[in-house]
């Protein structure tokens, strides 16, 4: 059941926290001139611990989450993640430093970034990482950015950034704000870029082409050394969008295929929670020649130690004020310790079993449009349920009655009624033969019975909400006496 | 390996309904033999217990805030932080799930991150908030890219009173899309409005200032919000949310936008992030607004819920066309912040404003009046003030961190002609001896 909003259980006069006296009473007013003062405080709720704490707790148990479900939300990578890591995080020898803390009373802290560094480094076979982008997006422009300045250095003005028409919405979106016009390069019949199509688009002001890889099908990009050479050959570059690295980590490096900029997403491949929707942390790493363009400041080592260099005149600038998602990067470190190099390749090598499992389980039932094998993830399409008006929207909320996270649903755009499911390493063969026998008998239920999967969930704290009117009439925030309750 | 729950029975099982005999074998039928097989050179794996004992041996290379008594603020700031935050954001129900793409089994993020918006656009006097983006410095950079969509002007006029490093992120984010920037240069501290009056016209897309600015010192929104406003320019500004405690809330000068970093809002330091960057406008700019915004909703029986809403203005839907590129951003950040403000409330929050008031006023007066020494500006400041020195900055600053003190930030690296200032700050975490011992330390390393 839903319940009050936490303004809604507000009593005036009630408060959760202690807190010092102000000393002398002196007041703002003595020291601070009224018209620089607030005349009304905020309509913040006044309530008291134990009210915050239950309130709070309520909620959490209204969200399902990889600690307490399946979620194979494809292309999102909802692995486990480490309470290890947690742990370090919640350290005070880490958590209380101050990101402008002089140099030699943070040694600790520049010594697990630059260590997880050497790692990414050599994982993903680049020269130098950044740490500063918050988030796989923010990487995305850093990146694109670094693209426009390594061409501008060059006295070459490049316009063009070239997108699969499989990639994710964050791609276009980075390269229109890093200022390019965006070119569409369409998928063969085998979901790969298609080589000719590609030719046709690439010319002396094409920038970079950015390629997932594996695809968002799932699928390993064959002719990536042909797609790299025919990039290079026409002066641009080739950017690596990290959101499925999880299906090569440990085996095989994106440097090794021609990439000269690397963008990661540290909360998918390296196990930092998701947390309802970040904080994530978008690293880039490139090739030596892209070096003198990475944001400042960036980690040096000299032999007293580590420390910050600012003298980078040829940087693109800063992404966040400080250094980026540090305690991120820390969970990143902690989980590479754990793992280590076959630790990693086992990972991507249960990954990719797991999904090519799943992946077989459900190939009758579903249509694959793409045959396998497929890497970490897949695509199904539910195209044959659309006659008894079932769409994959409709699956994934049946999913739910049944106690699953649903997948992704309707992207890649380039499936019609695409269900793109991403089983991770960290679930087992027993949750994915009961994954499997829960869609198959769903897709029994469309057959039979379709009102059960457009009525559903069933058993939720809300059933489906009416998202078209929420958006034509916003209501986005309480106001006292206007946002009635249940 | 404890992650993987496959035994080697359940591979060996899989492998055969796929009739493959290895793992590797499946690499070779999905990856082309050109490709490089690589084994890369990482340390070998260690055990829990030995990664936490080389944690701990690390975390002792770090000087917390239990082991050096610091003063930096400039963008990140100390502050006490209630027990209950970290236990509500520690639960793996918060932590562990992603973007509530499905309301169902969402409400919990959505229905928090409605509270939050609610308590943000309270904060800041605004209509409306939205659910994060990622920090102050890049939340800032996109309001500047909202204002050139909403007025389709170019002209970005910048406070040089604004921190320099969202100064920086400012150029870069609009580096791009081709942005004028102009920046008008502090006077005294502050941005002065004559100045504003003076540069904007009619090309101005926005004015943007910070208050407290970076100097620490107190800005008058009422002056600076009518001169942008004289010009049509959108009136932007960045603001510390616990100032907003006692000082005028922006939405009440006539801010358009009010961005902000939120990490105060019981965040811990954390070395730079995760933090949180706060956006609040009118309503009627908002489906020019960056970043996801969560609306209520009615289910199919008529009761109330949460959604995403106004998605058409995001990249999964519009791409290129979108009006930001961002994705995830920093929700569980801003459930810290949402329970840290449900903890303190209203009058909890002004107490904390008026501690951090009280406590840098009582550190500027022992160290104003040291030999040598001065307040740089004499503006009313918040909780941080820049105090001129009788020598480099860079100097007297490692000298106290031989006695276990980080006096602030030396301002020299950012503003070459203020090589003898610091930047230093006091927050209610600091206790009269803390100060005490801050001055103490400061005379003897003065008169060494």
């Amino acid at each position: 059941m839903m319940g009050p909003l936490i303004f809604e259980k507000s009593r005036k006069g009630s408060i959760g926290v202690s807190l010092p006296q102000p000393s002398e009473g002196e007041g703002a007013k003595a020291l601070v001139s009224e018209h620089l003062l607030r005349s009304t405080p905020p309509h913040l709720p006044e309530v008291s611990e134990p009210e915050v704490v239950r309130h709070y707790t309520r909620l959490s148990r209204l969200n399902q989450a990889v600690d307490t479900t399946f979620y194979p939300l494809g292309s999102c990578t909802m692995k486990y993640n480490p309470k290890a890591a947690d742990e370090a995080a919640a350290m005070p020898g880490f958590s209380a430093v101050h990101p402008l803390a002089p140099e030699e009373t943070c040694q600790g802290w520049l010594e697990i970034l630059g260590r997880t560094e050497e790692m990414l480094c050599e994982l993903c076979g680049v020269s130098r990482f950044s740490f500063q982008p918050a988030a796989g997006a923010q990487g995305e422009l850093c990146g694109l950015l670094m693209a426009g300045a390594y061409h501008r250095d060059r006295g070459d003005e490049r316009k063009r950034v070239i997108v699969p028409d499989s990639a994710h919405g964050t791609n276009p979106a980075s390269a229109s704000l890093a200022g390019f016009d965006v070119t569409t390069a369409p998928s063969n019949s085998r979901g790969r870029i298609d080589l000719a199509a590609l030719r046709s688009r690439l010319d002396s002001s094409t920038a970079a082409l950015m390629v997932t890889n594996p695809n968002t099908l799932g699928l390993f990009e064959d002719e990536i050394l042909e797609v790299a050479s025919l990039v290079h050959e026409v002066g641009g570059l080739l950017y690596y969008d990290g959101a499925n690295l999880n299906a090569l980590v440990g085996r095989f490096r994106p440097g090794d295929m021609g990439f000269d900029i690397v963008q990661l997403n540290l909360h998918k491949t390296f196990a930092a929670p998701h947390g309802g929707g970040g904080p994530g942390s978008g690293p880039v790493g490139v090739k030596a020649e892209l070096e003198p363009y990475l944001p400042v400041p960036l980690l040096e080592r000299r032999e007293d130690g580590w420390f910050w260099n600012w003298d980078r005149p040829r940087s693109i600038g800063k992404l966040t004020c400080f250094t980026g998602n540090s305690l991120v990067v820390l969970r990143a470190y902690v989980y590479l310790c754990l793992m280590g190099a076959a630790g990693l390749a086992r990972a991507s090598g249960d990954a990719v079993l797991n999904a090519n499992y799943l992946l077989q389980g459900l190939s009758e039932a579903y249509d694959v449009r793409y045959p396998g094998p497929c890497m970490h993830e897949f695509v199904l399409s539910a195209a044959r349920l659309k006659s008894k008006g079932v769409r994959a929207w409709d699956i994934a909320k049946r999913l739910i009655d049944y106690g699953f996270h649903p997948p992704t649903v309707h992207f890649p755009l380039i499936v019609p009624e695409a269900i793109m499911i991403e089983p991770t390493e960290t679930e087992s063969k027993a949750t994915l033969d009961a994954f499997a026998d829960t869609l198959i008998h769903i897709a029994r239920e469309a057959e039979q019975e379709p009102e059960l999967l457009l009525s559903a969930p069933h058993n939720t704290p809300v059933g489906r909400l009416d998202e078209t009117e929420a958006a034509r009439h916003p209501v986005l925030r309480w106001k006292p006496g206007e946002v009635p309750n249940d | 390996m404890s992650f993987l729950p496959n035994t080697e029975l359940d591979r060996a099982e899989m492998l055969e309904a796929l009739g493959l005999e290895s793992v590797e074998q499946l690499f070779d039928r999905a990856v082309p033999p050109s490709i490089p097989r690589s084994r890369p050179g990482l340390p070998n794996a260690m055990s829990e217990m030995e990664v936490q004992k080389r944690l701990e041996e690390l975390g002792r290379r770090n000087c917390d805030s239990g082991r050096a008594l610091s003063f930096l603020g400039a963008g990140a700031y100390e502050h006490f932080i209630p027990a209950a935050v970290r236990t509500i954001v520690s639960r793996g129900e918060f932590a562990t799930c992603y973007t509530p793409y499905q309301a169902e089994v969402s409400q919990g993020t959505l229905q928090a991150a409605f509270e939050f918006q609610t308590m943000i656009a309270e904060l800041t006097g605004m209509e409306v908030a939205n659910a994060s983006l990622y920090d102050g410095a890049s939340a800032l950079a996109e309001a500047a890219l909202m204002a050139m969509r909403l007025t389709r002007r170019r002209k970005i006029l910048v406070s040089g009173a604004v921190h320099p490093h969202h100064i920086r992120v400012l150029e870069t984010y609009t580096s791009g899309v081709g942005a004028d920037l102009h920046f008008l240069p502090a006077h005294e501290g502050v941005t002065g409005a004559d100045r504003i009056a003076e540069r904007a016209d009619s090309d101005a897309a926005a004015v943007i200032i910070q208050n407290p600015n970076f100097f620490g010192c107190i800005e008058d929104l009422d002056e600076a919000a009518s001169a942008a406003k004289g010009a049509g320019a959108l009136f932007v500004v960045s603001a510390n949310p616990i100032s907003l405690g006692i000082l005028k809330d922006p939405g009440s000068a006539g801010a358009d936008i009010v961005v902000g970093e939120g990490q105060p809002l019981g965040i811990p330091l954390s070395f730079g992030g995760p933090y949180l960057g706060f956006m609040a406008t009118r309503q009627d700019y908002v489906r020019q607004m960056p970043g996801r915004l969560i609306g209520m909703a009615r289910d199919n029986r008529g009761r109330r819920g949460f959604v995403m809403t106004l998605q058409a203005r995001e990249q999964h839907i519009r791409r290129e066309k979108a009006t930001s590129n961002i994705c995830t951003n920093e929700a569980l950040a801003a459930l810290t912040a949402a329970v840290y403000l449900a903890l303190v409330g209203p009058e909890g929050l002004r107490r904390i404003a008026l501690l951090n008031l009280d406590a840098s006023r009582r550190l500027s007066a022992p160290l104003s009046s040291l030999p040598g020494c001065s307040l740089r500006f004499s503006r009313p400041f918040f909780n941080e003030f820049v105090l001129k020195l009788p020598r480099r900055a860079e100097e007297v600053a490692r000298m106290l961190v031989q006695k276990g003190i980080i006096g602030g930030l030396p301002l020299g690296r950012c503003f070459p002609d203020m090589s003898d200032c610091v930047l230093v700050c006091a927050t209610e975490t600091k206790t009269q001896p803390d100060l005490d011992r801050f001055a103490l330390s400061l005379e003897e390393v003065l008169g060494m």
